[in-house]
C-alpha cells in the first residue's frame, strides 16, 4: 500500500498545529524540529503498532483491537496516555451509536412524514451526506482488510 | 429530536482526531507483520500519535535550551531523544548533530586508542612470555 516513502510521512500542517496549541504562544518552531517530529510520529505509529500486535498475537487474534492499542502504550511506558485514550474511545462510542440512532430515527421520520417536518428536511439532508460518507469510508476498510 | 441533539454535537464538539486516518492505516499496514486493524484501534493510534506529538514537544520545550528565545530547536529533541529513557526508542531518527571536523578529529582519535591498546596488548603479551 505504501508505495512511495513520503506515504509514510504525516501531513506537516497538521502536526505543526498540534505542536502550536501544546506550546505556549509565540514558541519559534524551527523547520528541523518539525519536520523531526513529523517523522518521530511516524515511527510512534510503526512502534505502537508493533507492540499491539505482539498483544493481538499473544491473544491469538489477527485484528488489532483497542485494548491491544492501550496494552501498547503501558508497555511502551506512555501509561499518562491511557486516561485520555479510554476517554477518546467513549466518545467514539457515543459518537457512532448517536450515528446509529440517528439514522433510525430518520427511516421512522420517513415512514410519517408531516408538515411540521418539513423545516426539518434540510438538516436531515445534511446529516444523510455525512453518514453516507461514513460508510463508504467503512466499506472501504473491509475491503483493504480483505487484502 | 434526536437528530437536533446530534447536528449540536456535530458543531460543538471539536473533531476526535486531527491526524489523517488514512495515512494512519497506512503506516500501521506497512508494518508486515500486522494483517488487520479494527476501526477503533485505528482512531485510538491516532488519538496517541497526537497525545505523543504534543507530549514530545512539551517535553524537549521545557527541558530544551531556548526557553528564553521562546524557541524549539532540533538539538532540544535529540537531546530527549538521548536523555529521557521514555523516548529513547527515536535516539536513531534524531541523532545528535555533529561537525564534520569534529567528527574526522573523534575518528582519529579512536584510530590512535585503537592502535595504543593494541600496542598495550602486544607488550603485555611480551610481558607474558617472558
Amino acid at each position: 500500500m505504501a508505495e512511495r516513502p513520503e506515504d509514510l510521512n504525516l501531513p506537516n500542517a497538521v502536526i505543526t498545529r498540534i505542536i502550536k496549541e501544546a506550546l505556549p504562544d509565540g514558541v519559534n518552531i524551527s523547520k528541523e524540529a518539525r519536520s523531526a517530529i513529523s517523522r518521530a510520529a511516524s515511527v510512534f505509529v510503526l512502534y505502537a503498532t508493533s507492540c499491539a500486535n505482539n498483544f493481538a498475537m499473544k491473544g491469538k487474534r489477527k485484528t488489532l483491537n483497542a485494548s491491544d492499542v492501550l496494552s501498547a502504550m503501558e508497555e511502551m511506558e506512555f501509561q499518562r496516555f491511557v486516561t485520555p485514550l479510554k476517554e477518546a474511545l467513549e466518545a467514539y462510542r457515543r459518537e457512532q451509536k448517536g450515528k446509529k440512532e440517528a439514522s433510525e430515527q430518520k427511516k421512522k421520520d420517513k415512514d410519517k412524514k408531516t408538515d411540521s417536518e418539513e423545516q426539518d428536511k434540510s438538516r436531515d439532508e445534511d446529516n444523510d451526506e455525512d453518514e453516507e460518507r461514513l460508510e463508504e469510508e467503512e466499506q472501504n476498510e473491509e475491503e483493504e482488510v480483505d487484502n | 429530536m434526536a437528530d437536533m441533539v446530534v447536528g449540536k454535537d456535530k458543531c460543538g464538539e471539536q473533531r476526535l482526531v486531527s491526524l489523517p486516518l488514512s495515512r494512519i492505516r497506512v503506516i500501521m499496514k506497512s508494518s508486515p507483520e500486522v494483517s488487520s486493524i479494527n476501526q477503533e484501534a485505528l482512531v485510538l493510534t491516532a488519538k496517541a500519535t497526537e497525545l505523543f506529538v504534543q507530549y514530545l514537544a512539551t517535553y524537549s520545550y521545557r527541558h530544551g535550551s531556548g526557553k528564553e528565545k521562546k524557541a524549539l530547536t532540533y538539538s532540544d529533541l535529540s537531546n530527549t531523544a538521548e536523555e529521557s529513557e521514555t523516548f529513547q526508542f527515536l535516539a536513531d531518527i534524531l541523532p545528535k548533530k555533529i561537525l564534520a571536523s569534529k567528527y574526522l578529529k573523534m575518528l582519529k582519535e579512536k584510530r590512535e586508542e585503537e592502535e595504543e591498546e593494541n600496542n598495550n596488548d602486544e607488550t603485555d603479551d611480551d610481558e607474558a612470555e617472558s
